[in-house]
């Protein structure tokens, strides 16, 4: 399964005015990894779930904001 | 910073005397989907994205500004001999009273080029999405500028503009291919 938020470093300048963020970060959701969805995918076990998710598919249920710290692997 | 070089991207040729086009041909100049739009999008969503993709749309925006001296130098051509009588015969009597022979950012109906065609979400992946879409808009405003004139020279021009934007669509989803890439995980064999 695809990551779903990719990480880079922005250049820092030594005369930046503002403490610098050195890691900033983008999501990317699955949907950016699956041109057409295959018949059959796996989908939550009860339609309660399906609904807190918002899609009957985990596969292509995307969290935010970013449950993980940097550094971690997620997705 | 910029170097200016003092000549086209491509030769610009109009062999037909034909004011009309002019009026088609402005929706390039200073239309939601033209090249002033793509020029200024670029170069101002370039700041907060990936570093990675910075230099594509630096290049690109630059490009754009070489296609919008091309699209002037069409409606320029086509309009700076024509009489009040033709300019008005051309549909173009409104843009005469208010600015005579000279170029204006608008549309082909008139109206004024603003900010809001263009947009900076800040998130990477929308932002491109928007780019991929605006390239394949501005290719069919060529296709049916192209449509509307018979000028063989000046359609040549055109043609050329039409591939470029074929060729900038390809780089930005290359550009969004690059920044959903797997790149921090570890591939194993």
């Amino acid at each position: 399964m695809s990551t779903q938020f990719k990480y880079w470093e922005p250049y820092v300048s030594p005369f930046d005015p503002c403490p610098p963020i050195r890691i900033k970060s983008y999501s990317t959701p699955p949907n950016l990894y699956m041109t057409f969805q295959p018949t059959g995918l796996a989908q939550f076990q009860t339609p309660r779930e399906a609904l807190h998710h918002g899609t009957l598919w985990p596969e292509l249920f995307s969290p935010y904001p970013n449950p993980h710290k940097w550094g971690e692997q997620d997705g | 910073m910029w170097y200016y070089e003092k000549k086209l991207q491509y030769p610009v040729k109009v062999s037909e005397c034909n004011p009309m086009l002019a009026k088609f041909l402005i929706e390039q100049y200073g239309g939601a989907d033209g090249e002033l739009s793509a020029a200024l999008r670029y170069l101002n969503q370039r700041y907060s994205i990936p570093d990675k993709v910075v230099g594509l749309l630096t290049d690109i925006g630059t490009e754009e500004f070489a296609h919008l001296e091309m699209i002037a130098t069409m409606v320029y051509k086509l309009t700076k001999d024509a009489t009040p009588e033709q300019m008005k015969a051309a549909g173009l009597g409104a843009h005469y009273s208010n600015h005579d022979k000279a170029l204006y950012y608008e549309n082909a109906a008139g109206t004024p080029w603003t900010a809001a065609y263009i947009t900076a979400k800040g998130d990477p992946i929308a932002d491109l999405y928007e780019d991929i879409a605006a390239e394949e808009k501005a290719r069919a405003t060529y296709q049916w500028i192209i449509n509307l004139s018979d000028d063989p020279d000046l359609n040549d021009g055109l043609k050329f503009l039409r591939e470029r934007e074929i060729i900038h669509s390809l780089r930005f989803r290359e550009a969004v291919e690059i920044l959903i890439e797997e790149r921090d995980r570890k591939k194993i064999f």
